[in-house]
C-alpha cells in the first residue's frame, strides 16, 4: 500500500497519525483526540461494548483465581487485551467467521460463544469446544499460527462461492508471525485477494521472548506489504480505534473499491498484564514495572472515561452493568461446574461412524471400569 | 542399572529428578565440548518452560544458549545447518505436539543427509521434546507420537525413564554421529529422585534395560509407562504369584532386538505397554519382531496395552486414556492365564 493510501485509510476513520504511530481515537486518559472522530456507534452499542469489556475483565479475574483453586486447568489470561478482543468482534457482522487463539475468550464470547461452554474446555471437557449452530466460530487454536492459512482458505471459499457478505477474521499473536504458516497464509491471502482480516494481537511477548527478538522488522503491520496485503497499526488499548479500523477492514474485505485489496493485517498494539498462562512466571524474564506504563492506558478505564464524559454512562448505569456482568459470569461458572462427562466421549466424533476396533477398545475399558471401579483410574502413577 | 555400570567407580552422586538429569546431561556436555549449543523457544532467559535448560544461559552465554523466534521448522532446519557447519546443536521443541511444523526438516533432511550424500555430509544433532500425558495440559500438549519418528530410517529415537538414564542417554545422543530425537516423559519429570553420578558418562543408545527380572512374562515398555508397569508387576507378584520381567526399551530406534528376544525366549509370553494409540504404535513392531525371531517359544498371544485409537482427550478423561496399573495387570493376567 502506498503512503498516500495509508493516509487516506487513516483519514477515513478520522485519525490523522502517520508513519508507524498506531492509530488512536482516545488519548491515554480516555479523552477524544482533537484529530479524531469517534466511530459511528449508537449509545446502546457503546454501552454494550463497555459491558462486554467489563465482563471480559471480570471473567478473566475469576478464571485465574479458579485455576489457583484447582477448579480449572491451565488458563491464558487476557487482562489488558480485552478491549481489543471485544472491539474486533463488535466490528464483525453475524455471518462473518472468527478464527480465535487460546487467548481470545472475549472475542469468542462477543461473537456468540457461550460462556459456560468456554469454561467446560478449561475443566478438561472436549465438549467445551462446541459452538452454537448459528455462530460462525472455530474452536480455539492452540498450535501457533496454524489458523492463518485455514482462515485464508475459508475466506477464499466464500469468494469462490460468491458469498460477498461474508468476511473472515483471524486472530494471532506476535510470536505467530515467526511461523511459516503465517507467511504462507498471508502470501495466499494476497495472491488470491481474499476477504480476510488478520488481527495480530501484539501483546509484546511470546512467553519469554520480547517482540524485538521475534522479528527484526520495525513493525508487524509492515510485513503485510511484502504480501500485497494492507497493513495497519492500531492502539490495541483504545477500543474505539480498534473498532473503527477493524470495521473498515471488514467492509473493505467484502466490497473493496477498484484500487483496494481485500485482505488486511491489523497490528493491534497492546499488553498482557498477567502471565502468559497460569503455568508461567513472568518475573523470570520481564521487568514488572513495564506493565505499569501500559496500565496507564488501560482500555476499560479509557472507554469508561470517554463514556462518562459524553454522558453515555453514569454511576447508576455502571452499577447495573456491573451487577449484570457478575451474575452472568457466576451463572456460567455454576453451569460449567455442574457439567459431567464420561469416557464414552473419548471415542465419539473421532469418525462419523466409530470403527469396530475403536468400539472394542472402549468396551474393554468399560469392562475394566466395571470390574475395578472408577477409583482405580484416578492416577496414572498409582 | 547399566547407567551405574557406565560410570567410573567412585564418582560422587547427587539426587536428581529426571528433568534435572536432562539439565545435567546438557551441562556436563557443554562443559566438555564447546561445539555443543542449545537452541529453541524460551530456552535461554526463561530456562525452558519445564526449566530443563535453567541456568545454562547464565553460564554459557547467549551465543551457546539461544532463544530463537517461535518457529519449529526454523529451529530444526537451522540446527541441521549448524551441524553441517561443525557444531553440535541440541534443539528444544517446547512440546512434542508442536513438532509437526519441523517434521519436514526432520524426515526429509536430518534423517537422510548421510544416505543422500553417500556419507559425505552428516547431521550430528539432537532434537529434545517433552512428550506424553497425565499432567492436565491443554490440547496438543499430551501427545505420544514416537512411532512417527521410529518409522523414519536415519533417525534414532530415545526415551529415558529414570534421572540417571536421562543424563547418560542424552550425553550419548549428543555425542552420536547421527540425528537423535530425544523424547522426555514429562509426567515423570519431577515424580521421583535417584542418585545420579556427577561426572560425565554415557548410557549407550540401542540398549534396553531389564528393570525387573521374571520368568512368567516379558513386559516391554518405555518412558512414563515404566512406572505403572513396575507397580503392576509388584501387584501381580503379591496377589497372583505372577513373575513379570519388565524391559525398559530406552531406545526405540534402533531397537535392542537382542534383549527383546532373549527375554521372550526365557518367558514365552509378552505384553507391550505404551500410551500412544494402539494402531501402528511401536507395540506392533515389537510384537512382530518377536513373531519373526522367536515364534517357537511362544506360549500365548502377545498383548498390547495402549492408548486408544482416538485423540488424546482433554484432561478430565486422560486418566481413562492412559494405561493404568489395573489395565496393565489385567492385560498381563489374561496373557499368563491364556
Ligand atoms: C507450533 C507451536 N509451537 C510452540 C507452542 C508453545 N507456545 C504456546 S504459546 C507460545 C507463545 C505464543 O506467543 P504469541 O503468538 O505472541 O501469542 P500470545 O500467547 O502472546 O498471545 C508458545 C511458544 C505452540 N502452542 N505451538
Amino acid at each position: 500500500m502506498s503512503t498516500q493510501d495509508d493516509a487516506d485509510y487513516q483519514h477515513s476513520i478520522g485519525a490523522a497519525q502517520s508513519g508507524d504511530e498506531p492509530i488512536r481515537v482516545l488519548d491515554d486518559d480516555g479523552h477524544l483526540l482533537s484529530s479524531a472522530e469517534p466511530p459511528a456507534l449508537s449509545e446502546a452499542e457503546l454501552l454494550e461494548m463497555y459491558a462486554d469489556i467489563k465482563l471480559a475483565r471480570h471473567f478473566d479475574q475469576r478464571a485465574v483465581s479458579f485455576q489457583r483453586q484447582g477448579r480449572i486447568a491451565t488458563y491464558a489470561p487476557m487482562t489488558g487485551q480485552e478491549g481489543s478482543q471485544v472491539a474486533t468482534s463488535h466490528a464483525l457482522d453475524d455471518e462473518d467467521w472468527l478464527f480465535p487463539t487460546y487467548r481470545d475468550h472475549a472475542a469468542k464470547y462477543v461473537h456468540g460463544a457461550d460462556l459456560a461452554t468456554l469454561l467446560k474446555t478449561l475443566r478438561g471437557y472436549r465438549e467445551g469446544y462446541s459452538v452454537p449452530e448459528d455462530v460462525n466460530l472455530m474452536p480455539e487454536y492452540i498450535p501457533i499460527a496454524t489458523q492463518v492459512p485455514q482462515a485464508m482458505g475459508m475466506a477464499w471459499g466464500q469468494l469462490l462461492q460468491g458469498n460477498d457478505d461474508t468476511a473472515v477474521l483471524c486472530h494471532l499473536g506476535d510470536g505467530a508471525t515467526s511461523e511459516g504458516d503465517f507467511h504462507e497464509g498471508l502470501n495466499f491471502a494476497g495472491v488470491f485477494d481474499v476477504p480476510a482480516v488478520f488481527v495480530c494481537n501484539n501483546n509484546q511477548w511470546a512467553i519469554s521472548m520480547p517482540r524485538e527478538r521475534q522479528t527484526a522488522s520495525g513493525t508487524i503491520a509492515e510485513k503485510a506489504h511484502a504480501y500485497g496485503v494492507e497493513g495497519v497499526r492500531v492502539d490495541g488499548m483504545d477500543p474505539l480505534a480498534v473498532y473503527a479500523v477493524t470495521r473498515a477492514a471488514i467492509k473493505k474485505a467484502k466490497a473493496p473499491t477498484d484500487d483496494e485489496r481485500r485482505p488486511t493485517l491489523i497490528e493491534s498494539v497492546q499488553y498482557r498484564y498477567g502471565a502468559h498462562t497460569t503455568s508461567d512466571d513472568p518475573s523470570v524474564y520481564r521487568d514488572e514495572t513495564e506493565s505499569e506504563t501500559w496500565r496507564d492506558r488501560d482500555p476499560l478505564d479509557r472507554l469508561e472515561t470517554y463514556l462518562y464524559q459524553t454522558d453515555v454512562l453514569d454511576a447508576e448505569r455502571e452499577a447495573v452493568i456491573e451487577a449484570r456482568v457478575e451474575d452472568e459470569v457466576s451463572a456460567a461458572i455454576e453451569t460449567a461446574e455442574r457439567a459431567e462427562t464420561s469416557p464414552e466421549r473419548m471415542v465419539e466424533h473421532v469418525y462419523e461412524e466409530t470403527p469396530d476396533r475403536l468400539q472394542e477398545q472402549l468396551d474393554e475399558l468399560n469392562a475394566l471400569r466395571e470390574k475395578y471401579g472408577d477409583d482405580a483410574f484416578a492416577e496414572v502413577l498409582g | 542399572m547399566s547407567s551405574a555400570a557406565a560410570t567410573e567407580a567412585g564418582s560422587p552422586t547427587e539426587r536428581l529428578t529426571l528433568v534435572e538429569g536432562v539439565r545435567e546431561g546438557l551441562h556436563t556436555e557443554m562443559e566438555r565440548d564447546d561445539r555443543v549449543m542449545v537452541l529453541g523457544e524460551d530456552v535461554g532467559k526463561n530456562g525452558g518452560v519445564f526449566r530443563a535448560t535453567e541456568g545454562l544461559m547464565e553460564e554459557f552465554g547467549g551465543g551457546r544458549v539461544v532463544d530463537t523466534p517461535l518457529a519449529e521448522s526454523g529451529i530444526v532446519g537451522s540446527a541441521i545447518g549448524l551441524a553441517l557447519s561443525g557444531l553440535r546443536p541440541v534443539a528444544e521443541m517446547q512440546f512434542m505436539g508442536f513438532m509437526y511444523p519441523a517434521f519436514d526438516q526432520l524426515v526429509s533432511h536430518a534423517a537422510r543427509l548421510r544416505s543422500r550424500s553417500h556419507g559425505q555430509y552428516t547431521c550430528p544433532m539432537v532434537v529434545r521434546a517433552p512428550y506424553g500425558g497425565g499432567i492436565r495440559a491443554p490440547e496438543h500438549h499430551s501427545e505420544s507420537k514416537e512411532a512417527f519418528f521410529v518409522h523414519e530410517p536415519g533417525l534414532k529415537v530415545v526415551i529415558p525413564s529414570t534421572p540417571a538414564d536421562a543424563k547418560g542417554l542424552l550425553t550419548a545422543a549428543i555425542r552420536d554421529p547421527d540425528p537423535v530425537v530425544f523424547l522426555e516423559p514429562k509426567l515423570i519429570y519431577r515424580a521421583f529422585r535417584e542418585d545420579v553420578p556427577q561426572n560425565s558418562y554415557e548410557v549407550s543408545l540401542g540398549e534396553a534395560s531389564v528393570r525387573r527380572e521374571g520368568s512368567d512374562i516379558s513386559v516391554y515398555t518405555w518412558g512414563a509407562m515404566t512406572r505403572p508397569t513396575l507397580i503392576a508387576a509388584d501387584n501381580l507378584a503379591d496377589e497372583h504369584g505372577v513373575d513379570c520381567e519388565v524391559v525398559d526399551l530406552r531406545t526405540l530406534s534402533p531397537l535392542d532386538v537382542g534383549t527383546v528376544v532373549a527375554s521372550f525366549e526365557k518367558t514365552g509370553r509378552a505384553a507391550v505397554v505404551h500410551e500412544a494409540p494402539k494402531t501402528a504404535g511401536v507395540g506392533a513392531e515389537i510384537a512382530t519382531t518377536i513373531q519373526e525371531e522367536a515364534l517357537m517359544y511362544q506360549k500365548a498371544p502377545i498383548k498390547r496395552i495402549a492408548g486408544l485409537d482416538a485423540p488424546m482427550p482433554l484432561h478430565a478423561l486422560e486418566d481413562y486414556y492412559l494405561p493404568q496399573a489395573v489395565r496393565i495387570q489385567d492385560g498381563i493376567l489374561e496373557t499368563v492365564e491364556f
